[in-house]
C-alpha cells in the first residue's frame, strides 16, 4: 500500500528524470493520492460505475461499466469538461451522503432494483438536497445522464464504448471502413461476452 | 513590415466568401481572402460523433472553439448568460476554410421565386418586418445556375410539379433513395403528394475532378473523406488561389473595418495567427462572416460618421435574424429498413412551400439526414424514461426501425429578434461580442404544427406502427442557416444594403452571405447564400472595370 499522506514531491523525487516528467503531467489532477484516475479517485470511480451501470445496464450486451462510461468521464473531467470537476466531485459526495442517511449503505452496495428506485426519485426531484452545494440533484442526475450516453455511444477515442460495443449492439458495422461498409448487416451476429473479438 | 495593400479584402471565407474571392480574383482584382478558422480534412475528425458539426458536446469540430469564443444569450428573464460554441444557445455556424460548406448536409435548394416577393403575395404581416426582395427570382436564376455548374449539383426536377422554373437541367444526375426513401415514396404518391430526389451539393458521378459519392453514414456534422461533397474550400477557392491573384489568409481574427472621416473604408484591422494586432488596407471590403459575425463586425466598426457601427445609422443592422423553425414527426415501423446508406436525407416533397389555403410561407418536408448513436439516444416520444432498460431496449428495437421527417419552416422576420454587441463582455482578443435575443412569430408556430402534423400523417401511411411529433417553440438561437441582419432593399430607411449587397451608407462596403436574406425561405439557405456571392461579385467586378472604386 502506498502510504496516503507521502506528498507529492516525494513521490516525484523516487522516480528517474525522464519518467517522472510523464508522470507529473499524468497526475495533474491528484493532489493527495496516488490514483490510476486523471481527476476522479478510486472510490468515486467505485460510485459512478454503480450509477452509470444503472443508466446503461448490462443485458445481452454489456452496460455503462463494462463499456468504461467512467473512463470517458474522467478523460472529459481532465480535458473538455474541466469545468464540470467541481460538481461532480461535490455532488458525487452529496449523493453518498445522501444515500447512507436513507439506507443506512453504500450505493454501489444496495440491491440494482433498490439503486434504481433511488435514481429514480433523484430525477423526478423528491430527493433530499440538504448535502447538495450550487446544483440540484435532479440536475447532477441528468448530466450524469447525458454524458453516460455519450461514453456509451461516442468513439472510443473518448475513452468509453469499449470496442464499440454500443455500434456492435445496434448492428452498426464498424469501424466505419471508407466506402467499404455496405456488404453485411452484423446485427444477426449474437453478442458473445467470451469470445476473443470481446475483450476476453 | 505593412502588409501590401490589395484591391479586395473578403472576410470569411465560406459560401459567400468563397465565391466573391473567386470571382474578384478571375476578374483581376487582388484580393485577400482572411479566415478566422483554418483548413481541415476528414482524417483530422474521422467518424467522430461527439465532435462533429451535428451534435457537439465536447466541441465543434468545424469550429469556432470554445478558448477564444463566447458570446452573451438572453436566458428569457431579461438577464444574460456567457455561452460558447458548442452550447446550443451560441447558435453555431462552422469558422474554418469553406466554413458551413465542408461539414454540411449539402442540399442544394433554390428558393421559391414566391420567396422573393413574399409581402406582395400575402400582405403585410403585422409583428412581421416581411418585406419584398429588391430582386427577383428571374435575376438570381442564372446565378443558381452557375453556382450548381461551378459546384456541382446532383437532381432531378422531373416529379416535382412545384420546382422553381430552371433553363437548365442540374450537371449530374440525382441519387437514388436509400430503403427509407423508397418506403416514404410510396405513401406520398398514395397521398397524392409529389416526392422527388432531393438535390444535393453532392457528386452522384464524377464531376470537376472530384469523385462520386460514396455514401457514407457520417457526412452531415463532417467533412468528406472522398471530396464528392462540394463545399467552396475544395471547388471555388482553389480557383480563386491558383489564379495568383487571390492571398488565403487563415487563423487570422479581423476586429474592424477602418472607416474613414470622409466615410470610406480605407481596410481592416485584424488579430493574426499569433494574435497581433494588424492593418491591411484595400480599395474595397466584403464581409461574408456569416448573419451573426457579419452584423457584429459591421456594429464594432464605428468612426465619425457611423457612431452606431458601418452602415448602420438607421439602425437596421443586426435586426431581423432569422433561422428555420424546424419542425417534424418521427415513425417507428416494425420492421428493419436501416441500410446503412448515407447521407440519408434524399426524398422531399415541395406540396407544403406556399400551396397550404390560408398559410403564410411553410417550407419543404424531407426525410432526416442518418441519426447517429448518441443522437438517437435523445430522440423519444415525450415522456419516455431517457435511461435505464427502457432506454436500451428502444436503442436495440428502434435504431433501424425508424425514419424521421422534417422540414425547415420560413420564419416571419421580426425586427427585435436581433445581433447586437455586448456593452460588457469581449472575446480572447477584446472584441465586443455577438449577444442574440428575441423571439420568433407566432405565424412561425403555427405552421409548424401544421407541418408536423403533415409529416405524421406521411409516416403513418408509410406504415409508421408509432408516431410523435416535434414542433417549434417561440425561442431560438439561429445557428447554421442564420440570415437577415443585413437585409438588402431599396429602400435605404429600411434595409442595410442595395440590391447588390452594396452598404447604402458606405460605398466600398459590400455584404456577401446569408445577412442579405430579406427572409430566408423554406429550405435550406446554403445554394441560396453561394448564388448572391455569384450576384454580388460579379456587381463588384462590374463596377470595378468602370471606377476602380475611387
Amino acid at each position: 500500500m502506498i502510504n496516503q499522506s507521502f506528498s507529492r514531491r516525494e513521490f516525484v523525487r523516487l522516480l528517474t528524470g525522464g519518467t517522472a516528467a510523464v508522470l507529473i503531467s499524468f497526475n495533474t489532477a491528484c493532489k493527495n493520492k496516488i490514483s490510476r484516475w486523471r481527476y476522479l479517485q478510486e472510490e468515486e470511480i467505485g460510485l459512478l460505475d454503480a450509477i452509470v451501470e444503472q443508466i446503461i445496464p448490462t443485458d445481452d450486451f454489456p452496460g455503462g461499466k463494462w463499456a468504461n462510461v467512467s473512463n470517458y468521464i474522467d478523460k472529459q473531467l481532465d480535458t473538455y469538461y474541466i469545468n464540470h470537476q467541481v460538481e461532480y466531485r461535490d455532488g458525487l459526495a452529496a449523493f453518498e451522503k445522501t444515500v447512507i442517511q436513507l439506507k443506512s449503505k453504500k450505493f454501489e452496495e444496495l440491491p440494482f432494483p433498490e439503486q434504481t428506485a433511488i435514481l429514480e426519485k433523484m430525477e423526478g426531484g423528491d430527493f433530499p438536497g440538504e448535502y447538495w452545494k450550487a446544483h440540484s440533484p435532479a440536475g447532477f442526475f441528468d448530466m450524469i445522464r447525458q454524458h453516460s450516453m455519450q461514453g456509451f455511444y461516442g468513439s472510443p477515442v473518448h475513452g468509453g464504448n469499449r470496442e464499440y460495443i454500443s455500434y456492435h449492439m445496434l448492428g452498426l458495422d464498424y469501424p466505419n471502413v471508407i466506402g467499404q461498409n455496405r456488404y453485411n448487416d452484423l446485427s444477426w451476429r449474437k453478442y458473445n461476452p467470451n469470445s476473443i473479438e470481446n475483450g476476453k | 513590415m505593412a502588409n501590401k495593400h490589395v484591391n479586395a479584402v473578403v472576410i470569411g471565407a465560406g459560401a459567400g466568401g468563397g465565391v466573391v474571392a473567386k470571382e474578384l480574383a478571375t476578374a483581376g482584382l487582388s484580393v485577400l481572402l482572411i479566415e478566422r478558422g483554418r483548413w481541415h480534412t476528414f482524417d483530422e475528425h474521422g467518424d467522430d460523433e461527439l465532435t462533429s458539426q451535428r451534435t457537439f458536446p465536447l466541441k465543434c469540430g468545424y469550429g469556432p472553439d470554445n478558448e477564444h469564443n463566447w458570446r452573451m444569450a438572453s436566458d428569457g428573464k431579461g438577464g444574460w448568460i456567457k455561452v460558447f460554441p458548442n452550447d446550443w444557445a451560441y447558435g453555431n455556424n462552422a469558422a474554418c476554410v469553406g466554413s458551413g460548406t465542408v461539414s454540411y448536409g449539402a442540399m442544394a435548394w433554390r428558393f421559391q421565386p414566391a420567396d422573393f416577393h413574399l409581402k406582395t403575395k400575402y400582405g403585410a404581416v403585422p409583428g412581421s418586418t416581411l418585406d419584398d426582395w429588391p430582386l427577383t427570382y428571374d435575376e438570381l436564376e442564372p446565378f443558381y445556375e452557375k453556382a450548381e455548374y461551378e459546384l456541382g449539383v446532383s437532381g432531378d426536377p422531373t416529379n416535382d410539379p412545384f420546382v422553381p422554373p430552371r433553363k437548365n437541367p442540374y450537371p449530374m444526375p440525382a441519387f437514388s433513395f436509400n430503403s427509407e426513401g423508397i418506403i416514404l415514396e410510396k405513401a406520398a404518391k398514395r397521398l397524392g403528394l409529389h416526392p422527388f430526389p432531393i438535390p444535393m451539393l453532392r457528386n452522384s458521378v464524377p464531376y470537376n475532378g472530384r469523385p462520386a459519392c460514396i455514401r457514407m453514414r457520417t457526412c452531415v456534422g463532417f467533412a468528406c473523406p472522398v471530396n464528392a461533397k462540394a463545399g467552396t474550400q475544395n471547388t471555388v477557392i482553389p480557383v480563386a488561389l491558383k489564379t495568383g491573384n487571390c492571398e488565403l489568409r487563415i487563423n487570422c481574427m479581423v476586429s474592424e473595418i477602418i472607416v474613414d472621416d470622409k466615410g470610406k473604408a480605407r481596410g481592416i484591422k485584424y488579430f493574426d495567427a499569433d494574435n497581433k494586432l494588424q492593418e491591411q488596407t484595400s480599395d474595397l471590403v466584403v464581409v461574408s462572416a456569416s448573419a451573426s459575425e457579419t452584423a457584429r463586425l459591421l456594429l464594432n466598426s464605428k468612426s465619425s460618421l457611423f457612431p452606431k457601427g458601418a452602415g448602420n445609422n438607421n439602425g437596421w443592422v443586426g435586426r431581423n435574424i432569422q433561422d428555420h423553425a424546424y419542425t417534424g414527426a418521427y415513425g417507428l415501423f416494425a420492421d428493419k429498413l436501416y441500410d446503412d446508406v448515407g447521407p440519408g436525407a434524399c426524398i422531399a416533397v415541395n406540396d407544403f412551400n406556399h400551396r397550404m389555403p390560408d398559410i403564410i410561407g411553410g417550407g419543404v418536408l424531407c426525410n432526416e439526414f442518418i441519426r447517429m448513436p448518441y443522437q438517437f439516444s435523445s430522440i423519444r416520444p415525450s415522456g419516455s424514461r431517457m435511461w435505464g432498460k427502457d432506454h436500451k431496449d428502444f436503442q436495440k428495437l428502434n435504431f433501424k426501425r425508424h425514419i424521421a421527417v422534417h422540414g425547415p419552416v420560413q420564419e416571419m422576420p421580426v425586427f427585435d429578434k436581433m445581433v447586437e454587441v455586448d456593452p460588457v463582455v469581449k472575446d480572447f482578443w477584446g472584441i465586443p461580442v455577438v449577444r442574440i435575443s428575441g423571439f420568433r412569430h407566432d405565424n412561425d408556430i403555427k405552421v409548424g404544427r401544421l407541418l408536423a402534423d403533415k409529416a405524421e400523417e406521411w409516416l403513418k401511411e408509410a406504415g409508421a406502427v408509432q408516431t410523435w411529433k416535434s414542433v417549434p417553440g417561440k425561442g431560438s438561437t439561429p445557428s447554421q442557416h442564420q440570415s437577415g441582419t443585413c437585409r438588402m432593399g431599396n429602400d435605404p430607411k429600411t434595409s442595410v444594403t442595395n440590391r447588390y449587397g452594396q452598404l447604402h451608407e458606405i460605398d466600398n462596403i459590400f455584404v456577401a452571405d446569408g445577412s442579405l436574406h430579406v427572409n430566408n425561405g423554406g429550405y435550406n439557405p446554403a445554394l441560396t447564400i453561394l448564388a448572391l456571392g455569384y450576384w454580388v461579385g460579379g456587381h463588384i467586378a462590374e463596377m470595378w472595370k468602370g471606377t476602380h472604386m475611387k
